[in-house]
């Protein structure tokens, strides 16, 4: 039987999901990122092989993400697309009606609009981080809390403190301050989600007319405390799916599925050994930051030149 | 900006018996140096046109030009001397714009202090074959953003105006520009282009300096016409030059509903046009600036209702020095793929 890969490398986590001919996931799996998506890819890859049935053939592969590009290479995939396109499809094919997805990843945060299944608007984070999964576990680090321990302490807070949260070096030391002052750690974890979503949506959502269905996901939506403040201030129903964090892997799945070549992928990518390596070209004053990328040994693309001149010597 | 340094340099070696250097073309040195000296909260066109001095400066010129007014722009010119001054340049600078007015009487003195045999009459004579030539180039320049997206080879439109504009700078009198003119323009429409009936359309509005100068907005319009899209853009010289003032006193008296003042620059007629590519059926506006351009941020909230009420999606993009190229790359294909999906 044929079956689709979907990868979807974050900053933070990769998240991979094996789909069959109807879209039901078969497999899936969600690891952290730590810095190497090359590393974190084969291990995901492994895992995902090792759960799939033998009677599975993978016919297409997809990814998206920050690392949608260096790891279509490795995987030779037949889709690469952007986090946009892959959340919303991935998000259709569970709930055909959605008209606004929220979503809030490890280094960006995200809106899209829809109506009728098609995209009309989204806008993407352009400030800073501070509205998003990264400077939360960064937070919760410095806390001493486990990320997953955030949402259940949040909700107990009855009286979330104010955090100025425009930028995370303000916010962080506002936090600081309030915890100096003697606030309880859980009014100051509560306040600090209710900050990621007002930061979120006075920035990313700025103008933007958010219709029911709202469907939330990424990372962050897993935090029950950032979906509490998200219901109280949209005043709306907020669903997060409990796939909500393999959105755009499911979606990127679908993508490769349609734009399904005949060729047949095996899994093994253990003993490929790909390589970057940067250089600066130094051939006139722009001085790009080429990176070279090997495949077995072999160069098999550059990118970061603005020109051909260093490709053709 | 972009290739007007073809005509200035022109106009220039005409009418002045001085050495003309073009400036080096924009690199990211350009703008490292720029940004090192500049203000950090400076509007980006700044950041480029000092870094471009400063290259200049290092290349041996003596006399640099620069105009001014509009917005922050009036204030570049002085600043900017005063930057350099106090980086130790031995230089002359002639701004030929003061007070939002080019008083010709000034600028007549100027240019006769650097040359005492400058005539004016040939002065005003190959002026005005400047801004002829000017025009050409921006209604061929609009001609190429249209079929660009579509040439089966590549590389022939931008090799075809480079031929042209070397020959342009050839003309001596206004009749064999006209000529070179209609020559070219013939020759481009017969480049081969593979262009369905409904491609896709987008609009480019916004900041001039950002629009104009393609290293500062990334290679923008190339980026959109890999993705076989027809541009349209009307911020170019010739509206600078010629049409500025009529085109913002229509903006007014045609968006009333939006505005009831004028904004300095030309966001005036960015709202204006917002409107005029909405009516067309555009699929898709880009509204570009430099970081920190204040009569841009001010219209954005209008843009964005007019997008709105039309139902056209319009997203924004701010370049500064220190973009992530990446995170432009991502929100334009995200765009593209947008605007893609709602066709069908």
């Amino acid at each position: 039987m044929n079956c689709y890969l979907g990868v979807d490398i974050g900053s933070i986590s990769t998240k991979g999901v094996i789909i069959d001919e109807n879209n039901n996931i078969i497999t899936s799996s969600y690891i952290w990122t730590e810095g190497n998506p090359v590393n974190a890819v084969k291990k995901l890859v492994n895992i995902l092989k090792n759960n799939l049935d033998k009677k599975y053939v993978v016919k297409g592969i997809g990814t998206t993400g920050s690392a949608r590009k260096l790891i279509g290479l490795l995987l030779d995939a037949n889709v690469v697309k952007n986090e946009i396109m892959a959340h919303a499809i991935g998000t259709l094919s569970i709930y055909p009606d959605v008209k606004t997805i929220l979503e809030i990843g490890g280094q960006d945060s995200k809106i899209i609009l829809l109506n009728n299944g098609i995209i009309t608007d989204y806008a993407m984070n352009t400030l800073c981080a501070a509205g998003t999964g990264s400077f939360l576990s960064s937070q919760a680090k410095r806390l001493n809390i486990n990320i997953e321990d955030f949402g259940p302490l949040a909700l107990k807070s009855n009286n979330p403190v104010k955090i100025a949260a425009r930028c995370t070096v303000f916010a962080e030391s506002d936090l600081i301050h309030k915890a100096q002052v003697g606030y309880k750690k859980e009014d100051i974890v509560a306040g600090l989600c209710k900050s990621i979503v007002l930061n979120y949506l006075n920035n990313v959502g700025k103008g933007k007319n958010i219709k029911s269905p709202v469907i939330f996901q990424g990372g962050v939506s897993k935090n029950l405390g950032v979906l509490k403040y998200f219901k109280e201030i949209l005043n709306t129903d907020v669903i997060v799916d409990p796939n909500s964090h393999l959105m755009g892997a499911l979606g990127i799945a679908i993508l490769a599925k349609k734009n399904s070549i005949g060729k047949t992928y095996d899994l093994n990518i253990q003993n490929i050994s790909f390589d970057t390596k940067a250089i600066d070209c130094g051939g006139c004053s722009n001085n790009c930051e080429l990176l070279k990328i090997f495949k077995d040994n072999k160069l098999i693309d550059i990118w970061g030149n603005r020109c051909d001149k260093f490709i053709k010597n | 900006m972009g290739d007007y340094y073809v005509p200035a340099k022109y106009l220039l070696n005409k009418i002045v018996a001085a050495d003309i250097l073009v400036a080096p073309l924009i690199t990211a040195k350009t703008i490292e140096l720029g940004s090192k000296y500049s203000p950090d909260f400076v509007c980006t066109p700044f950041k480029y046109t000092l870094g471009t001095m400063i290259e200049a400066l290092d290349e041996g010129a003596n006399i640099l030009i620069q105009f001014g007014g509009g917005c922050r722009y009036g204030y570049y010119s002085e600043l900017q001397e005063q930057i350099l001054k106090d980086l130790g340049y031995k230089f002359e600078l002639l701004n030929l714009v003061t007070n939002g007015k080019a008083n010709i009487k000034r600028i007549y003195k100027m240019i006769k202090r650097i040359d005492k045999k400058f005539n004016i009459f040939k002065g005003l004579y190959y002026l005005f074959i400047t801004i002829k030539m000017v025009k050409y180039m921006d209604k061929i320049d609009d001609y190429i953003r249209k079929n660009i997206g579509f040439e089966i080879n590549k590389g022939s439109f931008s090799n075809l105006k480079q031929e042209m504009l070397e020959k342009f700078t050839l003309v001596n009198n206004p009749f064999s520009l006209y000529i070179l003119y209609k020559k070219y323009f013939n020759k481009f429409k017969k480049i081969k282009i593979n262009k369905p009936k409904d491609c896709l359309k987008v609009g480019i509005i916004g900041e001039l300096y950002t629009l104009m100068e393609p290293f500062s907005n990334y290679y923008l319009e190339k980026e959109l016409a890999a993705y076989n899209i027809e541009l349209k853009r009307f911020t170019n010289v010739t509206y600078l030059l010629l049409k500025f003032k009529k085109i913002n006193k229509k903006a007014l008296k045609k968006s009333k509903k939006y505005m009831k003042y004028q904004f300095s620059a030309d966001a005036s007629s960015n709202v204006y046009w917002t409107k005029y590519l909405c009516d067309k059926k555009y699929d898709g506006i880009i509204h570009i600036k430099s970081s920190f351009c204040t009569p841009e941020i001010g219209v954005m909230p209008i843009l964005d209702k007019i997008a709105n009420e039309n139902n056209v999606p319009l997203i924004h993009f701010s370049f500064d020095a220190n973009t992530s190229e990446v995170g432009i790359k991502t929100r334009l294909e995200a765009f593209y793929d947008m605007i893609e999906m709602r066709r069908k």
